[in-house]
């Protein structure tokens, strides 16, 4: 049983060694470790390419980290006080957006935006003065970061409202019994005791954001995303450089996910 | 302002959010799928049933992923149910956490990177050139369904560990100690005891990994080489290589459906089996 269970972390662990191990590699080829260089690193981080992408990638995450965490927090507590046909609606809505594969999400995204697009684009060139160029929407960040928002929404609602549901209404009642004001009881008493499923779901939500190839493959238009790089990298034939950059992404998704799960086990604790 | 009408207040931002990026978007693709191609790529408007009518055309994608979808999902759960066994039953207090820490901790770097990591040892320099070197020539790997399947039980394989761990972890230790006081054999004891109250972890993690299974891309445009492909890759090629939205729209709704499906029935099997569910768990 021992000796399986250490097989199937090598089979885990093997091809992220890998990647990390021919990051270091001198040579060109990706397939032959010629010595020990750390050049690959330096070359990623000087590549204007990887750099822009990368920009993009954080911008992204952060914003849509941030309104999936403040939507989904407030959805989450205006939850707790609702029964009937809305909460059995917006529970529908919530599985849906976890259950429909990223692929039909980034694909539904994408047509219902072209076909928007061809109706406003058209009406905004007819109002704009015609001396200047008419504005015109298109697919690019303004579309990804609404995609992100929308998928990494549901994550923070399921995540705040397994917290929100563990906690005793006691506290909140005894803040209304002492006169405080709705707003008062939320900020004194419930948004401490959420604070760290909302801290630990935006941290997800960055890292599902930041990592999400497929959605943002549809939607990104002329937009190029970390992933997106890597992605096309890829096709074009595997250098170390590609490596340096996972093995780099790999380092700081797990420095993120950890602080989550520290800052989520923390609030697990019962506070006396 | 009353609670009530604070509380639809609160709701509605994440609402309009869901209802305008997710509801109206699936809704297009489901009028779409009655529509036809335009002569330039894209949409116009009608309604026929010829888009679905053409889906065997695509039959290829669906057997690829109706094939190897579940296999993939039941790999998964074959090699992780020992592993989450070992961890949940035969593992000391102090060193539970860390080793499940180790095994979430591949699920959590991006699958593009992990993926492609297969590449390596499944390409020519890799696991076929060790092959050769032992005496086993011409041995091809990548570009062939035995990649993908590797890729996608590799990808997978922690989110599976996870839920059955869960359930094995609730397991009251005392039944195991009670069922071989009564002299059971430790192999009836594990089909007669454990195997029964880890069906709720193995109805979750098997859902979880079969719903993001059935809608693969990366793994099979990166393992399968053009040559083993999914419905999500004929779904990138439609709406990408040939911008036939109609058609591409009448996949998109198949899948559906089909995973509908497939999950409903699954969940009343569970169901049958008496089961409660602790999806929350995973949370």
């Amino acid at each position: 049983m021992r000796i399986y269970a250490v097989f199937v972390y090598v089979f885990l662990y093997t091809p992220i060694a890998i990647i990390a191990l021919f990051s270091f590699s001198a040579g060109r080829s990706a397939s032959q470790f010629e010595g020990f260089s750390v050049q690959w690193y330096g070359r990623a981080l000087n590549n204007p390419f990887v750099m822009d992408a990368l920009g993009n990638s954080l911008l992204v995450a952060f914003i849509s980290a941030t309104l999936a965490s403040i939507l989904g927090t407030l959805a989450a507590v205006g939850l707790q006080g609702v029964r009937g046909p809305v909460r059995a609606f917006f529970d529908a809505l919530i599985y849906i957006a976890v259950m429909i594969p990223g692929i039909v999400i980034g694909i539904a995204t994408l047509i219902a935006l072209v076909t928007v697009f061809d109706v406003v684009n058209p009406w905004l060139a007819r109002m704009w003065p015609d001396d200047t160029t008419p504005p015109s929407l298109s697919m690019g960040m303004g579309s990804l970061i609404a995609a992100h928002t929308m998928f990494t929404l549901a994550l923070v609602v399921i995540i705040v409202r397994a917290r929100l549901s563990g906690l005793e209404g006691a506290l909140s009642e005894a803040s209304a019994d002492l006169y405080a004001t709705p707003f008062a009881t939320f900020r004194q008493i419930t948004l401490p005791l959420i604070a760290p499923a909302v801290l630990a779901g935006f941290l997800l939500s960055f890292t599902f954001s930041f990592d999400d190839f497929i959605i943002a493959f549809f939607v990104a238009g002329s937009e190029t995303t970390l992933p997106i790089y890597i992605f096309s990298s890829i096709r074009r034939g595997i250098t170390p450089e590609v490596n340096a950059i996972g093995t780099m992404v790999m380092i700081a998704s797990l420095v993120l996910l950890i602080i989550a799960q520290l800052i989520l086990r923390r609030g697990d604790k019962p506070r006396r | 302002m009353t609670q009530r009408a604070r509380n639809w207040l609160l709701i509605a931002p994440a609402g309009a959010w869901l209802l305008v990026m997710l509801v109206v978007p699936l809704s297009i693709v489901f009028v779409f799928s009655f529509g036809e191609r335009a002569p330039s790529g894209g949409y116009v408007p009608a309604f026929t049933f010829e888009q679905y009518a053409n889906l065997p055309a695509r039959f290829t994608a669906f057997q690829n992923t109706l094939i190897l979808a579940p296999l993939g999902t039941l790999m998964a759960l074959l090699i992780a149910y020992p592993l989450a066994y070992q961890l949940a039953v035969r593992t000391s207090e102090k060193w539970k956490t860390l080793l499940l820490v180790l095994v979430i901790v591949p699920f959590w770097t991006s699958i593009l990177i992990r993926s492609y990591a297969w590449i390596f040892i499944l390409g020519g320099r890799g696991l076929p050139a060790l092959l050769e070197s032992i005496g086993i020539d011409d041995v091809r790997l990548i570009y062939t369904p035995f990649a993908v399947l590797v890729g996608i039980v590799y990808g997978y394989l922690p989110l599976m560990v996870f839920p059955v761990y869960v359930s094995l972890d609730r397991l009251d230790k005392r039944l195991l100690e009670a069922s071989s006081d009564l002299g059971a054999h430790p192999v009836t004891t594990f089909f007669k005891v454990t195997l029964p109250m880890s069906v709720s972890g193995i109805a979750t993690g098997c859902m979880l990994v079969f719903i993001l299974l059935m809608g693969e891309f990366l793994i099979p445009a990166l393992l399968g080489g053009g040559k083993v492909f999914f419905v999500g890759n004929a779904l990138v090629d439609l709406f990408l290589q040939s911008r036939n939205w109609a058609y591409g729209s009448a996949v998109a709704m198949m899948l559906i459906v089909i995973m509908l499906v497939t999950v409903t029935l699954y969940m009343r099997l569970i169901s049958k089996l008496n089961v409660q569910r602790d999806d929350a768990a995973l949370m």
